[in-house]
């Protein structure tokens, strides 16, 4: 194990040097000048820029101005932001748990859902039940987001007027911002309307949810059934059920445990494309994270925002592969010899 | 609808637990006053500043002006004449360069985790507040950028040569000369009085720039705070001098995106929707959730010449020009019906309209005839400006230009429509660089100088702000006169003959003047609505059906 995670480890060093000189050069390549998309200032004077130059060493080689990038990094001097002048490391902080909480509540739905749907689909694949099932995934599979979110505010927003359009909370519930996440911070609130609060931004959080996991739901449900079926096939299913243990006990001790071992690998695969969505459900559900920050950040052509957004979500989605690929390992041991 | 099925299918071992709970919480939740008395307003932007000296947005003066300050006159808007604000009374010497002003008692700044008021309202603040504008050597004059936009349109600093405190409760304005329309600029969303003490605190703790961030006011709400592009908090100040503010909090829920505007004010999320598009009038007019509430506003739309460049310093060609122009099809196009066609710069409501002006004639006949006496008769090629914002006076100046465009094409001029991004677009219209701008004008004050001074002054031109780049010395001389003179029979008659004068030498075109309008959720009552400047929430509560 301990050379495995070694390995590992020594691997992802490697992408994130490919991930930081990507984003170093982003600001070489961005149109404009350069002290001003590393500084994120936007009016310099001269003996500023003097004093930038020889900040960001811009006066010394490459090599140089990359160390001193790296340094900057980590010292969490990310520059400023060209749109509100504040800074970006301080920016991105505030967003990005509205982001992981929007993901991780519907990479949980996900499962909640998926997995079992994805067994009963596998146990009767083939009646009416199995077959519905199979071919609901698909269409789930190849909706487009954009689409299917307009149309469930459209039906219950606009229609129905039973769950709201747009945001975290509605904006007469004032919530200190403790950590970010709005359902931990309104139950750290101290406030007198902490149950309504609660049920407000259940009801907010309700449509983006179920819009962001439709696609990993449908993945999962996929998933589950595809290994389910594999594994149902093996030789020490058949064994233990010609030992005589009921079908229950086989799917739980014997099935769903090898079944769902590649499962924890697919949620690392499927997180980056999580992420993608989730900015595409920021968008429409006008959800203040990181996603609809850097689109914003996109159209403004806010080089020093791009930039820190996409070294924070590239960051991300490396980290969670990497953590969900080592799990994977401690759960079964035949990945740790590969 | 399968999907959909899916869905609730699966919320029913899933989600169970949330949908459970929506429904337990859904049936009656007990709510808080501060939640249940809030308003919500939707606005289409986020404030530039907190300070209304230092901005001229509409936007902007709708979500801080009548909110968060008070000023030392207000405007009635029923009659339009002026009224005690802060000062109880005033009174103009004979010769109307001196005017006293006798302070309200007991007037208290707001108080907050930022800032405590140990002593109320005094004249001190009023002379911290305006000395700010005009004296260089004031703490706070460059601050922001020392730029105070409204008040330099109107010359303020060459008209006001002192602002005294002479004791706690009386201010003393000395100015250089007369000036009719002075007292109506106190009554703009500009003319907020700062506290004094707030900025002496401010200076104390070396944050001088905090003043127009975290601001101070006696207005009917006190600031709580403010994230970026998403909204503003207020809470209501419970000292307000005129007492009976109705919502406990109000926000101000930042949404730039006019559909999703709409939507919220649909689903209840939003109470009052600022701005919303004319098209979209006769649906909202179907809901009987949301009603309409229209205003007379004082605006103007115009297409102005740039009168410098031949040929539009030829008089015939600019008369040509305004009779090309089928301003019928405009109305119903880009206005939507919902505005009155303009025969002057000056509306119909001012007290000094002309009605003795003709209306505009449409004659492409007539047209060609004119351009041919001044010699164009195979026309010639010029560039319409068109303004890349939507605009009360304006909601629409690109589809505006594309018709005219195809009327002028009518007379042989072919015509390029020309936009820039609006800061690079007013910078590029104070350099001169076009040679018509389809723009218009919003009144921030009764006062018919306002449509006349900073429009098409000279002084208005040398601030690159007279959008026809015309200086006329009889024009000037007759707004100038009428300024100088207190009676508003005599005044009235000045801007009679000037409005005449205008027609005559027509350098812009005035189109329409626009209503207001204001989406409002039917629950919420008691929002009025300014015609000189911003929205006024301080009466707006909502009634329980």
């Amino acid at each position: 194990m301990t050379r495995y995670l070694f390995r590992r480890l020594f691997l992802m060093a490697f992408v994130f040097l490919a991930l930081s000189l990507l984003a170093f050069s982003l600001s070489y390549l961005f149109p404009g000048d350069i002290v001003q998309n590393i500084s994120g200032l936007r009016q310099i004077d001269e003996a500023q820029r003097q004093q930038l130059v020889s900040y960001y060493q811009l006066e010394h080689n490459v090599l140089a101005q990359y160390l001193a990038f790296l340094q900057r990094i980590a010292h969490g001097d990310w520059g400023l932001s060209f749109a509100s002048q504040q800074p970006l490391l301080q920016e991105i902080k505030l967003l990005l748990p509205a982001t992981l909480e929007l993901a991780a509540y519907a990479l949980l739905l996900s499962f909640i859902v998926g997995i079992p749907l994805g067994i009963i689909a596998a146990f009767k694949p083939h009646n009416l039940i199995g077959k519905s099932i199979s071919a609901l995934a698909l269409v789930g599979y190849s909706l487009p987001i954009f689409w299917w979110g307009l149309l469930l505010i459209m039906l219950f927003s606009l229609a129905l007027g039973w769950l709201p359009s747009a945001g975290r909370i509605g904006v007469l519930y004032e919530i200190p911002h403790h950590s970010g996440f709005i359902l931990y911070d309104i139950l750290q609130a101290d406030v007198k309307y902490r149950i309504e609060a609660l049920h407000n931004a259940l009801q907010h959080l309700l449509l983006p949810t179920v819009v962001l996991a439709t696609f990993p739901t449908t993945v999962m449900i996929r998933f589950v059934r595809d290994a389910m079926l594999n594994v149902w096939e093996q030789n020490y299913i058949k064994t233990a059920r010609a030992k005589g243990l009921s079908r229950g006990q086989v799917l739980y001790r014997h099935g769903l445990r090898n079944a769902l071992l590649p499962v924890i690998r697919q949620i690392g695969l499927q997180f980056s494309t999580l992420i993608t969505l989730a900015m595409l459900t920021e968008v429409i559900f006008s959800w203040p994270g990181i996603g609809r920050w850097l689109i914003d950040s996109i159209y403004q052509r806010n080089y020093p925002a791009i930039q820190a957004g996409l070294l924070v979500i590239s960051t991300l989605v490396i980290a969670v592969n990497m953590l969900t690929e080592i799990l994977h390992a401690l759960f079964n041991p035949l990945a740790r010899r590969g | 609808m399968n999907l959909f099925t899916r869905h609730c299918g699966s919320s029913i071992n899933s989600a169970a637990l949330i949908c459970a709970c929506l429904w337990l919480c859904g049936c009656q939740p007990q709510m808080p006053e501060t939640v249940r008395s809030g308003l919500v307003y939707c606005s289409e932007g986020s404030p530039e500043s907190f300070n209304p000296q230092l901005v001229t947005s509409g936007t902007t003066i709708d979500i801080i002006s009548q909110q968060l300050y008070d000023r030392l006159v207000d405007i009635d808007p029923d009659t339009g004449s002026i009224v005690a604000g802060l000062a109880s009374s005033w009174q103009v010497s004979a010769d109307g360069t001196h005017y006293q002003f006798t302070l309200r008692d007991k007037v208290s700044f707001h108080s907050s985790s930022y800032f405590t008021p140990s002593r109320p309202f005094t004249a001190e603040d009023v002379a911290f507040t305006f000395n700010r504008i005009t004296d260089p050597l004031h703490p706070f004059h460059l601050q922001g950028g020392g730029i105070y936009p409204y008040f330099q349109s109107v010359d303020w600093a060459s008209l006001v040569k002192q602002v005294q405190a002479v004791d706690d409760h009386t201010v003393v304005f000395k100015l250089q000369r007369p000036d009719s329309s002075f007292l109506s600029n106190l009554t703009t969303d500009f003319a907020a009085i700062l506290s004094a003490e707030y900025g002496a605190q401010l200076l104390s703790q070396g944050q001088p720039g905090q003043i127009d961030r975290l601001p101070i006011g006696t207005g009917p709400f006190r600031f709580r705070e403010y994230q970026k592009d998403i909204l503003v908090r207020l809470y209501r100040n419970n000292n307000y001098w005129r007492g009976n503010t109705q919502p406990e909090q109000l926000v101000f829920d930042i949404v730039p995106n006019n559909a999703r505007r709409m939507a919220k004010l649909f689903t209840h999320e939003c109470d009052i929707v600022s701005y919303p598009r004319v098209a979209e009038l006769e649906l909202i007019a179907k809901r009987d959730d949301v009603t309409v509430q229209e205003s007379t506003s004082m605006n103007v739309g115009f297409w102005a010449f740039n009168t410098q460049k031949p040929p539009f310093d030829q008089l015939a060609v600019r008369q040509a020009l305004g009779m090309a122009i089928n301003r019928a099809a405009i109305m119903q196009a880009v206005y939507y019906g919902h505005a009155t066609p303009a025969y002057g710069i000056l509306p119909p409501t001012s007290w000094a309209y002309n009605e003795g002006l003709p209306a505009p004639v449409y004659s492409p006949a007539r047209a060609r005839a004119l351009l041919a006496e001044a010699g164009y008769p195979n026309g010639f090629s010029m560039d319409i400006w068109a303004m890349p914002v939507q605009r009360l006076y304006n909601p629409n100046a690109l589809k505006m230009a594309e018709l005219m465009q195809a009327d002028l094409a009518q007379i042989g001029i072919k015509a390029n429509i020309v936009s820039y991004e609006w800061n690079s677009f007013r910078q590029k219209l104070g350099n001169y660089e076009h040679d018509s701008v389809l723009i218009g004008w919003a009144a921030d004050n009764p006062d018919p100088d306002n449509f006349f001074r900073p429009l098409l002054s000279c002084a208005a031109r040398d601030s690159g702000s007279n959008r026809a780049n015309w200086c006329d010395p009889a024009f000037d001389e007759i707004i100038s006169n009428a300024l100088l003179t207190a009676d508003q029979q005599q005044r009235r008659a000045l801007y009679l003959s000037a409005q005449q004068y205008l027609h005559q030498q027509q350098p812009l075109v005035a189109i329409a003047h626009s209503q207001r309008f204001q989406a409002i959720s039917s629950s919420v009552s008691g929002v009025n609505i300014n015609p000189y400047g911003g929205i006024a929430l301080q009466q707006a509560r909502r009634v329980t059906p």
